[in-house]
């Protein structure tokens, strides 16, 4: 079944499900979908080759991904992975030739609690991977047994919520806080927004009732509410556990910003790696539509109309980025756009548009029945509320942790069961490294600000790879618009893997530094401007971590010297003295 | 009433509403270097070497909106030896050969290069495999030398109105490609009237059977500065 308009602002969606019907996309396809939506070719083929989900090479009938954040990392991924391409007799990032399957690695699939995970052609997920479970795998595949008969424990889903605060822990019945938003009016709901000083949870931390009502106040007819559920940041999970438990307070939460703001559209933003939500999050549309939560005239209001689609995402975490989702939502490259103007002013096709996150939406619910000075009266003066935190790593109880902001990070620490911490990194790759000395700092704009993330790393972890991982995914995930982040990240990763074979010097290290400095100001967008975050915390804080992999204080090139003879001692068959370079020590 | 101004290291430009920092400075005398902006095109803002100091905070200038009383610095030994570095990341990204690149003396990236005083790659070079399509009767694309500044992609677009290229990929393989279903120039409605055939900032579009008409030494940065007015960008 076919969900979207053959309209060019659905190309994304349309590659989607072609995609999904035909296993990759072959360049006839683009070309009819080219023709079909007033395309050229060269415009669908940069599209489609955008997105890192999309294939315009064959793939295997089996595509699986694994995850590679470093917490999948921490508990043995790589290891599973490499046994999982030996039993299928496959290389990383190749299709067998007998066109069956294919290995690879993608960015964090957000279920760093119960990893090291797995994605199935991009609908499946399996979780808690060991040795067993992969080899096991192997044979299925091998066997070719549809996944519907593979057990079912594989694909479990844990929410794993440890402690629960306002939004984890107080339900709200669905139209009920739409209901007292409704019976507020709009401007006075818009009031209780400003009161209540929510700063949105997508990491920006801009004021959401400012937000909504610079969109409100926008030139234009027709405004958009979008619910930013891309979650690509690594190591965080908790829009899916709020999309799982909660989705009907998303959609409540996103239908108060419609009434207060005048919009009649509303879209979510769903991430590719969340798609096996998108049939629940279908039906639960379809049950709010079914009680008049949705639709026209909602909860009897005449004149009051709104609905919500969701887009899926295709594999690009700079989409994170609200323009950038804009421009996908639009099907269009996820390059961010220049601002201003600002989306609240124009946004999606030109219209003034609200971009909030999951967990904004679900505390605007919250707002809405409790009122804005309840809310406020949470957390700390700067940072009104509660918060989020998906803990992973290094600790006995992974999963969801709800605080009030202004809880310490040692709190943290000691509520999770993390023993012997060396170092937290907050906010996912691109917030920040905290070390031991650091644990007495809290979790607040005004400190350490966090977009979810917190993963812990005790002192058996080398804080070099930890900041190559994020190395690596930046590289991987920069849109490569603009020249900083595009040959930047490249530059870091190649600086990062000289020192991981051994082959660094200070000097290396100084070019790092030189790297971050740069990119902190001259990019396009935060993504550039935030990749070098981890690198530069590592550095100054676990500088030992680095200077085990210089193999000198100076200059060393990024090769041996020696070992590049090899092929000629091979030819010639020598490999006396004289046919080695001198290696003065 | 006298006009709104910014200032520029120090020295009062006027603007009228609408204008960004670059243009206003351009239409001024003042050279803000650039690659990917020009003229007679919405600012792009993806090649960086604009970026100035406004009010303490880096920002691309073709992107700022001018407005009264900004502090902008622009030629400081910070901000020019940034943009340095960003040449150099041009230039270790593609494969460049000036010696014997027949756009050489003509060359917008070449000619800021010199202008930043850049000597060498400074980073490691990257040695992309990007072949040549000769494909064209008139018009040769040499891929190595592409940054991306999408002035092609624009132009095919908003005069030409043929569409011609596009950019393709992501992150470091991020390149441009041609809307026919071969791929290739030769089976595209191009031509060498085209305003997308001689936009090219550097030597990716050429005209074929015109390499060195005019003798290397006698071309248009080997006889100006990029920072003179009216040659600040490519035709």
């Amino acid at each position: 079944m076919l969900h979207f308009p053959r309209h060019r602002n659905s190309l994304v969606q349309l590659l989607r499900e072609a995609q999904e019907q035909h296993g990759w996309l072959p360049r006839p396809l683009l070309a009819d979908l080219a023709r079909e939506l007033g395309l050229t070719l060269a415009q669908v083929e940069g599209v489609a080759s955008f997105y890192r989900f999309f294939h315009l090479q064959p793939v295997g009938r089996w595509r699986v991904l694994f995850s590679d954040n470093i917490t999948d990392r921490l508990l043995g991924s790589e290891a599973l992975m490499a046994q999982l391409c030996e039993r299928l007799r496959v290389k990383p990032g190749e299709m067998r030739t007998d066109g069956r399957v294919s290995v690879a690695a993608t960015s964090c699939t957000g279920l760093c609690d119960q990893g090291p995970a797995l994605l199935i052609n991009h609908q499946l997920v399996i979780t808690r991977l060991d040795a067993q479970r992969v080899a096991r795998i192997a044979e299925l595949i091998e066997s070719d047994t549809p996944a519907s008969s593979w057990p079912a424990e594989w694909f479990r889903i844990d929410d794993n919520v440890r402690r629960a605060d306002v939004l984890l822990g107080q339900p709200i019945a669905a139209g009920q806080a739409l209901a007292a938003a409704l019976a507020r009016g709009p401007a006075a709901m818009l009031e209780e927004m400003k009161r209540s000083n929510l700063r949105g949870r997508g990491g920006a931390g801009f004021t959401t009732g400012t937000k909504w009502a610079l969109c409100r106040e926008a030139a234009g007819s027709e405004r958009v509410v979008v619910c930013n559920a891309d979650e690509g940041e690594p190591g965080t999970f908790k829009d899916r556990v709020l999309l799982s438990r909660h989705a009907d307070l998303v959609f409540e939460g996103m239908t108060i910003a419609a009434a207060a703001i005048g919009a009649k559209q509303g879209l979510v933003y769903l991430r590719g790696e969340y798609r096996y939500l998108l049939e629940p999050l279908r039906e639960t549309l379809q049950r709010r539509r079914d009680a008049h939560l949705l639709g026209t005239a909602i909860q009897g209001h005449d004149g009051f109309d709104f609905d919500i689609d969701i887009h899926l995402g295709a594999g690009a975490y700079v989409c994170g980025e609200e323009s950038s989702l804009i421009e996908s939502l639009e099907g269009k490259r996820g390059t961010p756009r220049i601002r201003p103007p600002f989306p609240v002013q124009q946004g999606y096709m030109g219209r003034p548009t609200t971009v909030n996150n999951v967990e904004t939406f679900c505390a605007a619910a919250h707002i809405a029945v409790q009122g804005g000075d309840w809310w406020a009266a949470i957390g700390t003066p700067k940072s009104t509320g509660t918060k989020i935190h998906s803990v992973s790593g290094d600790c006995e109880r992974p999963g969801l942790y709800e605080y009030p902001f202004g809880t310490r990070i040692g709190r943290i620490l000691e509520d999770c069961g993390a023993r012997d911490t060396q170092a937290v990194q907050v906010g996912g790759p691109s917030g920040v490294c905290l070390s031991a000395f650091e644990f007495g700092r809290r979790i607040a704009f005004e400190d350490v600000p966090t977009a979810g993330a917190f993963m812990v790393f005790d002192r058996s972890r080398d804080m070099f790879e930890v900041a190559r991982n994020f190395a690596h995914f930046f590289a991987h995930e920069s849109c490569g618009f603009c020249t900083p982040c595009r040959v930047g990240t490249a530059l870091v990763v190649k600086r990062m893997d000289k020192l991981a074979q051994g082959h660094g010097s200070r000097h290396d290290v100084d070019v790092l530094y030189e790297l971050d400095k740069l990119m902190h100001g001259a990019t396009h967008c935060g993504l550039g401007a935030t990749a070098c975050n981890p690198l530069r915390d590592t550095i100054a804080k676990f500088r030992p971590a680095y200077e085990r992999h210089l193999k000198s204080l100076y200059f060393e090139p990024a090769f041996d010297l020696d070992a590049e003879l090899s092929v000629a001692r091979q030819i010639t068959g020598r490999d006396d003295p004289a046919s080695h370079l001198e290696t003065a020590e | 009433m006298s006009e709104p101004c910014f200032t520029l290291d120090g020295e009062d430009v006027p603007f009228v509403p609408g204008d960004t920092l670059l243009q206003a400075a351009r239409r001024a005398g003042h050279y803000i270097p650039h690659l990917c902006w020009h003229p007679d095109f919405r600012a792009h803002g993806s090649c960086r070497i604009c970026t100035v100091r406004v009010n303490g905070r880096m920002a691309a200038a073709c992107a700022v909106q001018a407005s009264e009383g900004l502090a902008v610095e622009n030629h400081t030994e910070e901000l020019d030896a940034q943009r340095k570095t960003l040449l150099q990341m041009l230039f270790i990204e593609g494969n460049h050969f000036c010696p014997s690149c027949e756009k050489s003396g003509n060359c917008l990236l070449q000619a800021t290069a010199y202008q930043m005083g850049m000597e060498g790659p400074h980073f490691e070079e990257f040695y992309p495999d990007r072949p040549v399509d000769a494909s064209h009767p008139d018009i040769l694309l040499d891929f190595n030398r592409c940054i991306l500044c999408e002035l092609c992609v624009r132009a095919s677009h908003e005069i030409d109105g043929k569409n011609v290229f596009a950019i393709a990929g992501h992150g470091i393989g991020t390149h441009l490609v041609v809307n026919s279903d071969s791929g290739q120039l030769g089976d595209t409605d191009m031509a060498l009237t085209d305003r997308a055939a001689g936009i090219c900032p550097v030597g990716v579009i050429l005209p074929k059977r015109r390499g060195f008409v005019i003798p290397i030494g006698e071309r248009r940065y080997d006889q100006d500065s990029v920072a003179e007015p009216g040659r600040q960008e490519a035709s």
